[in-house]
């Protein structure tokens, strides 16, 4: 909850003879910064945070000399606020690197700052694929997931499996549209058919109304362009119109475990969405998630914390390889030379747009009673192969992708 | 005679303390970049360009807007525009919203005029609401991203901008000119029409003023000024974005102008310095931001009405 | 049946029963607002975060003290009430020589203070808060499928609203609120303790905002920032209304949330802004308000 606090730096500098590395003004200073109060802490937040630590303290780096500090602050979803943080930060505080930053509003904002200033800039919360698209930078990688991604897994997986009629309930903003847009594409491409769609005032607290017109429009299946609390209520008015009773299905075109956490299963259930990184899959996975949630008030990690991990530990690697962290372009392509391998996305690859590359995962929410402990909450439907789940690396219009 | 004479020495003592106190203000924000981060002071500036606009309207007519944000934020959003899509050089984009601001008054001033005092704070709330929504929805706003990247320019197509020294001469100057225009227009015979409103409407009226007009005229004149600063902070921060046209905005400049001073000519300035101040210490406890400006707002209105500005005033007993 | 510029008459009357649910928190809500107003002359901007403190004060008594929907539509009122009470007394009573604008500076100010305090403890995800077992389920009416728990806020609501219309104008103790209003200093030579009716007045305008705001927990999302910009929007009904008289509170909120309604099936992206539009229009006409005396 607090906006800008430092945590413990790490390392103590082994004096001896080590690595001469030359770290900018002695330390690697990583700013992890993200909603720490409003709607999106859960899925972000302090987790992130503590996220980051976790890896700087499974990579090492005290044994290997390197002083990492972690600062964390909150941007409250506001382009302004996000953009004089890290202004501040990089101009006073020497950070070297801006991780997380969900709201694509304020990543798009961070973008630009970090590559004027020559940082790096590690996106792990945001959606938005301009940012591996058109508004792609040499100092700028895209971690986790993107609108493209979601919309293919979401879309085309659901036209695949019988659910090709489609009515939209879109948020009335730039992002809310972007998500529609992508999504209409898939499923059209797909053989499926958009019956219609509707746009709701953003942010909104009524979606009877809308709901209601989806529902007397018959298609298979709703899909929820809106994200945070419009998609939570808009699941939950829903249910109380009795819209899933009917036989519709809804699907959350951007959700995470957090919402279904916040929903309850009752309401939640059925729900289809696309995850880069479910806490259940794998070993590893479940024993980070079994370190994370006590740190975190019990919190299950979501995609987003494992992608702040991930991101943290490659750009650590880099900046190992090169024994600088100085020059943001020469980090990041660095990063991209480097294969990615880490206990929480196994391995992969930073394609030349910034795209990290890694599988996806198509979920549906259980229901209560297949449910057998706490954040139990998914059940896989289907993987979409690494070399599928994202948007073509011609296709983005990215000016650093020689065609 | 003797009261004439009162009054006129009365004017030169004000004019003095007001002269010196300027002076004093424009030696400190001269060489205040040496001290402080000048991004932070120039926020502090656009704001406290933005308060003296919003205190002619409050502290010297008597009007309170709650929706002064509209003007500011859509100010903003013009000046943002015509610099990075128009291509303006920055004196333009500057200028384009000074007229938004301008154009915008007028319209909410006619509409917002017709009523008095309580219900006139609630139609500015209102009105400015529904431009809020307007520019979430308004494509050329780019809704929650805002219009990013904006490029400074070249002042006059000399001056580099994008060089922090020179935007900040660049912010003071538009500061300190509109601040000694803000004065001349309160010590005017306009200036005394619209302070005679504020006392007694009925009898400003009884003497043959036509009220409507001259309060419609300070609408105006407030919301260009509060034009320039939401067009300034523009390309300061190379961003204008949905905050600046949200109510909390509109609160906050109301909270800058009360804890400062109300119609004292420095209390904005000095309030705005402290919100921005107080704002850049209070990031660690982050939400409890607004909790504070709610607890000052309050013992402001029951204990501390006139103002840090308006106390010193009372305590040196000079006009400030 | 019939259809009306592309939409069914079914999708029509749909909506339109939705717009008067939401009418009915406009009308609840500009009533207290319009009660407080009428006897203080005080604009009482924390009426949204009471309505806040009236969703979350029957979220509390669910969670900690066991006590469900029905008990907390008699409990948090009342709580909620006795709040706005202690408000009157420590803050508000200071300010009655004032000008009016102090009053709504502060109680700006006290709405800061709610919001952010709920904002810090709870998010702003909001909670849930379940709709009442009796009131579970709905009643398929052909046209569209009613939520009990709907149908109940409308009748719920009109209930409370003409009580209060009848309390204060058809009674006796209505009168003296009446009398008192337009002159204090004569009603108070007649033996009648103003001040306390005063508080008490105070008390009630906002234990309705509350009662509006338990009604809205089932359905709206529990959530500090629940009351903020909805308030606004409420101003505006207000303005609209003309704060004359009672009735023209209530038959102006239903009313406009109607007009939202049918927004929303015919231009849903206005539907935010259209009652700032018609609020501009009748500025435009009739600046008092449809209601409202000219002053």
């Amino acid at each position: 909850m607090k906006r800008l606090f430092s945590l413990t730096a790490l390392a103590v500098v082994f004096g001896c003879g080590c690595a001469q590395a030359q770290y900018s003004d002695g330390s690697i200073k990583i700013g992890v910064m993200n909603d720490m109060s409003g709607t999106y802490s859960d899925l972000s937040g302090q987790g992130s945070v503590i996220a980051a630590r976790m890896a700087v303290e499974d990579f090492g780096a005290a044994a290997k000399g390197m002083k990492v500090e972690i600062v964390g602050a909150d941007h409250q979803n506001k382009p302004d606020v996000g953009s004089n943080v890290v202004r501040t930060w990089i101009d006073v505080d020497k950070v070297d690197v801006i991780v997380d930053v969900p709201t694509s509003s304020v990543a798009l904002a961070v973008n630009e700052i970090v590559r004027d200033k020559n940082k790096v800039f590690l996106v792990s919360g945001a959606a938005a694929s301009d940012l591996t698209g058109p508004k792609c930078t040499p100092n700028t990688i895209h971690w986790t997931y993107d609108t493209w991604a979601l919309a293919n897994g979401t879309g085309k997986a659901i036209v695949k499996t019988g659910g090709d009629t489609w009515f939209f309930l879109t948020a009335d903003y730039a992002f809310g549209h972007a998500l529609e847009r992508d999504t209409a594409a898939v499923v059209e491409k797909n053989g499926g058919k958009v019956l219609g769609k509707v746009r709701h005032p953003f942010p909104g607290t009524d979606f009877s109304s809308f709901l209601l017109q989806a529902q007397a429009s018959k298609a298979k299946i709703i899909g929820l362009a809106n994200a945070g609390s419009d998609t939570i209520n808009s699941i939950k008015q829903a249910s109380e119109f009795g819209i899933t009773q009917g036989g519709q299905n809804l699907a959350a075109l951007l959700a995470f475990i957090t919402d279904v956490h916040a929903l309850g299963l009752q309401t939640a259930q059925g729900l289809i969405m696309t995850e880069a990184w479910y806490w259940d899959l794998n070993d590893a996975n479940r024993e980070f998630a079994k370190k994370f949630a006590p740190q975190f008030k019990g919190v299950y990690p979501t995609m987003v914390h494992a992608g702040v991990y991930s991101a943290v530990t490659h750009y650590l690697k880099a900046v190992e390889a090169l024994k600088s962290d100085a020059d943001g372009k020469a980090i990041v392509a660095k990063m991209k030379e480097m294969p990615t391998d880490d206990k929480l996305f196994g391995k992969g690859t930073v394609r030349a747009d910034g795209r990290n590359i890694h599988p996806m995962y198509l979920f549906e929410v259980k229901k209560p009673a297949e449910s057998k402990a706490a954040w139990d909450y998914y059940k896989l439907r289907a993987t979409i192969p690494a070399d599928e789940a994202f948007r073509p690396l011609a296709d983005g219009g990215c000016p650093l992708v020689k065609s | 005679m003797q009261r004439v004479a009162q009054a006129t020495e009365d004017h030169a003592v004000r004019a003095r303390s007001e002269a010196i106190a300027f002076v004093v203000m424009a030696c400190a924000l001269v060489i205040a970049p040496m001290f402080a981060y000048p991004v932070f002071l120039m926020k502090a500036l656009c704001f406290a360009l933005f308060a003296c606009a919003f205190n002619l309207l409050i502290g010297y007519v008597g009007l309170l807007s709650f929706g002064h944000a509209l003007f500011f934020g859509w100010a903003s959003y013009v000046g943002a525009h015509a610099a990075k899509v128009w291509g303006f050089p920055p004196e333009l984009a500057i200028l384009s919203g000074t007229a938004t601001g301008a154009g915008l008054g007028a319209i909410v001033g006619a509409l917002a005029i017709r009523r008095q005092g309580i219900y006139f704070a609630m139609i500015t709330l209102a009105l400015a609401q529904m431009m809020y929504f307007f520019a979430i929805q308004a494509p050329f706003t780019h809704g929650e991203d805002g219009i990013q990247a904006v490029p400074r320019g070249k002042l006059f197509g000399l001056i580099d901008l994008a060089n922090q020294t020179n935007m900040y001469v660049t912010v003071l100057v538009i500061f300190l000119g509109c601040f000694l225009l803000i004065y001349r227009i309160i010590n005017s015979p306009f200036g005394e029409v619209l302070k005679a409103i504020r006392e007694n409407e009925a009898r400003a009226v009884s003497l043959g003023y036509r009220t409507e007009r001259y309060k419609l005229v300070a609408f105006v004149l407030s919301a260009t000024f509060a034009g320039v600063a939401g067009a300034t902070k523009a390309l300061v921060f190379q961003l204008a974005s949905l905050t600046d046209v949200d109510w909390p905005m509109s609160g906050e400049v109301i909270l800058m102008t009360l804890v400062g001073g109300l119609g004292t000519l420095f209390g904005p300035v000095v309030g705005a310095f402290f919100m921005v101040t107080l704002e850049n210490y209070l990031t660690t406890i982050g939400q409890w931001v607004f909790v504070v400006q709610g607890v000052i707002f309050v013992v402001c209105v029951l204990l501390f009405r006139r103002g840090i500005v308006g106390e010193l005033a009372q305590i040196l007993r000079v006009k400030l | 049946m019939f259809e009306l510029l592309g939409i069914s008459s079914q999708a029509l009357f749909g909506q339109l029963l939705i717009g008067l649910i939401n009418g009915s928190f406009y009308a609840v809500l500009s009533l207290g607002l319009a009660v407080i107003f009428g006897m203080l002359n005080i604009i009482n901007f924390t009426h949204g975060a009471q309505y806040m403190l009236g969703a979350f004060a029957a979220y509390f008594l669910l969670l900690y003290a066991g006590l469900g929907y029905w008990w907390a539509v008699i409990i948090a009122p009342i709580v909620v009430g006795i709040t706005g009470i202690i408000i009157e007394r420590l803050f508000l009573q200071w300010l009655y020589k004032l000008d009016h604008l102090y009053g709504l500076l502060l109680t700006f100010g006290l709405a800061l203070i709610f919001e952010g305090t709920f904002r810090n403890f709870f998010g702003s995800s909001g909670l849930p808060y379940s709709v009442p077992p009796t009131l579970q389920g709905g009643q398929n009416l052909g046209f569209m499928f009613l939520p009990n728990y709907r149908a109940w806020v409308v009748v719920f609501s009109l209930a409370v609203c003409l009580t209060t219309w009848f309390v204060i104008e058809r009674t006796k103790l209505g009168s003296y609120l009446r009398a008192a209003t337009e002159n204090p200093t004569l009603v108070r030579a007649f033996g009648i303790n103003v001040p306390r009716m005063i508080t008490l007045t105070y008390g009630f305008g906002v234990a309705l905002a509350a009662l509006a705001g338990v009604m809205a927990a089932p359905i709206y999302n529990v959530s500090p920032q629940m009351g903020a910009n909805l308030i606004i929007v409420v101003f505006a009904v207000v303005v609209i209304g003309g704060m004359g008289s009672i009735m023209g509170a209530i038959v102006t909120g239903f009313g406009l949330g109607i007009i939202e309604g049918l927004t929303k099936v015919f231009f849903p992206e206005a539907s935010n802004t259209v009652i700032f539009i018609i609020m501009a229009i009748v500025l435009l006409i009739r600046p008092a308000g449809l209601f409202g005396r000219a002053t």
